[in-house]
């Protein structure tokens, strides 16, 4: 059991160098750079699937998730704290801050990559918690909006204020450097690293959870989007693990928010927009919704094929349509898992799951 | 096992029960009777925890769990086989049996929950036989067999069961019946809520008649049975009509 659920993680890993051979052998070394943008998109991905196809519990918030971390991390590694006071004597004391030079050749003080993204995931899953908790008690569309509000908040929030630069947001935002001779950074000389790097915390991601839906968790949560009372009447704590996937979910997107916003330099308020949520769920849901895997294919072909510019000044709307058109023709998605057990010789996994 | 004192329940400004007190002491399978409507649905979700009561006292093996969470009343030992069966249908019949056993469990007793697999099984050849098919597509007698033994996989002190008869065959009724008074012969304690009121008296020791949110009556299954009352609003029996009937037969 325990290989065939690891196999598409080694077919994953081998795609992934696949990919880049190709890119190479075909010299278009460019397309890593929105791969590996599309693989921090994937992170939000396969986070709102674990929370929408398997527990059943939809969000229109997640953008809001990726733009808190993203905005965090960048506004602690460009803020300067030049200057006096107790507090920042402290942190000074701490050895989370690093000086530096900004664009005019001013000193800068600012926090280190590291304890930044440390504290953008912190406070992600924070503000996570504390919304999570009254809005789970929601039910379908309520839930839905209420996600909705929340998106809507953070959007206004980065988009409106100027410690974020308003509408412009926040640029030179420093690399992020990991160890010797990585760091998350748009440079071309790091391309290939930084491709790895992206696809690594995929498919970390993906091993943590198709492990976490194939254990007892996973049967409690497709029990909860099953039939919710009767989970709970069965002794499963539906609120718990609700809000557990939520804040896991969250945190998913955070993650892809710093790194993804560390490589690119800069996060703008677009990132936190409505359409950004809506471009998630629609992801989620021509994936397959209960299907992990189909998620990150649709995932990362569409967010590359937009990030290409592929379709132009139509971009959201070719997510909106691809949501209409799911919802109404193919409600279960395109990538379903019972095509994938049609194919001869996988029959005797038939039974099995989502 | 159960005992319910002036018991009030409902759905927001909604008060659906008034005042209801009634218990169940272990082994015995009691059933509450009435009509559509009448508060008993509520009166189970109240005792699951999955609707608060608003006044009153529920005291489940002498604990008071009327504050208590739904999977804290399920830990102590209370199943509740809902009203609609509500089985996880994407998942297979097997998996819908394991999570029966979720709070066995969190209980650490993992190590049962294989012999009480058999033992639904046994009760159940046809889940057996269709161990690995999605809940989903069986039938509706199957259903509600999956949703008892699902239930059973909890080795509960208390199950109570909402309209099990719901929707099946007459057939089917019957079966599921007989297997309602095998767990009752077997030493379970069970609480039957139905709309079927004789079938319900007929397997049952002991019932109450539920009318508006109020228990009208307590008798032993038999008594109300024989009550002429009973027999014209539930039974669906009308005596005199019934011998004027019987006369035109012959």
């Amino acid at each position: 059991m325990a290989r065939r659920r690891n196999l598409p993680i080694v077919v994953l890993a081998l795609a992934v160098i696949a990919v880049h051979l190709a890119s190479a052998a075909a010299g278009k070394p460019q397309y890593l750079t929105q791969l590996t943008m599309a693989g921090y998109y994937s992170l939000v991905i396969v986070g709102l699937t674990l929370l929408m196809g398997y527990t059943g519990q939809i969000s229109l918030g997640h953008a809001g998730f990726f733009a808190i971390g993203g905005y965090t991390s960048g506004l602690l590694t460009t803020y300067n704290l030049q200057g006096g006071g107790a507090f920042l004597s402290l942190l000074r004391a701490t050895g989370l801050l690093i000086a530096g030079k900004d664009l005019y050749g001013g000193d800068l003080l600012v926090m280190r990559p590291w304890a930044a993204c440390l504290i953008a995931l912190a406070v992600t899953v924070g503000i996570a918690y504390l919304v999570g908790k009254p809005v789970l008690k929601l039910r379908g569309h309520y839930l839905a909006m209420a996600t909705l509000g929340f998106g809507t908040i953070v959007y206004k929030v980065v988009l409106g204020s100027s410690l974020v630069g308003a509408a412009d947001g926040i640029s030179d935002i420093p690399a992020f450097p990991l160890f010797a001779g990585l760091a998350v950074t748009g440079k071309s000389a790091l391309r290939v690293q930084n491709y790895y790097l992206a696809w690594g915390l995929v498919l970390g991601a993906m091993a943590l959870l198709t492990n976490l839906i194939h254990s007892r968790v996973g049967r409690a949560l497709r029990a909860i989007h099953g039939a919710e009372d009767a989970a709970n009447a069965m002794g499963v704590d539906t609120a718990r693990y609700k809000l557990h996937m939520f804040v896991l979910s969250a945190a998913l997107a955070a993650l892809g928010g710093v790194f993804l916003t560390h490589y690119n330099g800069g996060i703008g308020p677009s990132e936190a927009s409505i359409m950004k949520s809506v471009r998630y769920v629609a992801i989620v849901a021509v994936g397959g919704m209960a299907n992990l895997w189909g998620a990150l294919i649709m995932g990362v072909l569409l967010n590359f094929l937009s990030l290409r510019g592929s379709f132009g000044s139509y971009d959201d709307a070719v997510f909106g349509l691809i949501l209409l058109a799911i919802m109404l023709f193919a409600p279960d998605g395109l990538l379903r898992v019972e095509m994938v057990r049609r194919l001869p010789g996988l029959g005797r996994l038939r039974g099995r799951a989502p | 096992m159960l005992r319910i004192r002036s018991l009030e329940a409902g759905y927001g400004n909604l008060r659906v029960l008034r005042r209801v007190s009634i218990h169940v002491s272990p082994g015995e399978i009691v059933t509450i009777i009435g009509a559509n409507g009448a508060g008993k649905t509520t009166l189970l979700q109240t005792i699951a925890g999955l609707l608060r009561a608003q006044a009153g006292e529920i005291l489940f093996d002498k604990q008071d769990v009327g504050r208590h969470a739904p999977e804290a009343i399920a830990f102590l030992g209370c199943a509740l086989v809902p009203e609609g069966r509500q089985l996880f249908g994407p998942m297979t019949v097997r998996e819908n049996l394991q999570l029966g056993a979720y709070v066995q469990i969190r209980r650490g007793r993992a190590h049962e929950v294989d012999h009480d697999l058999g033992r639904v099984f046994e009760l159940f050849p046809r889940l057996k036989e269709r161990a690995s098919q999605l809940a989903g597509t069986l039938s509706g007698g199957e259903q509600q067999m999956l949703a008892i033994g699902r239930a059973l996989m909890a080795r509960p002190k208390l199950i109570m069961m909402d309209e099990p008869s719901m929707g099946l065959a007459p057939l089917v009724v019957k079966d599921i019946f007989a297997i309602i008074r095998r767990l009752g012969s077997e030493g379970h304690t069970v609480l039957l809520v139905e709309q079927n009121a004789k079938a319900a008296l007929r397997i049952a020791n002991r019932g109450y008649v539920l009318e508006n949110g109020r228990i009208l009556l307590e008798q032993t299954a038999e008594d109300l049975l024989a009550n002429r009352d009973v027999q014209r609003a539930y039974l669906g029996r009308d005596l005199d009509s019934e011998t004027e009937l019987d006369g035109m037969r012959r």
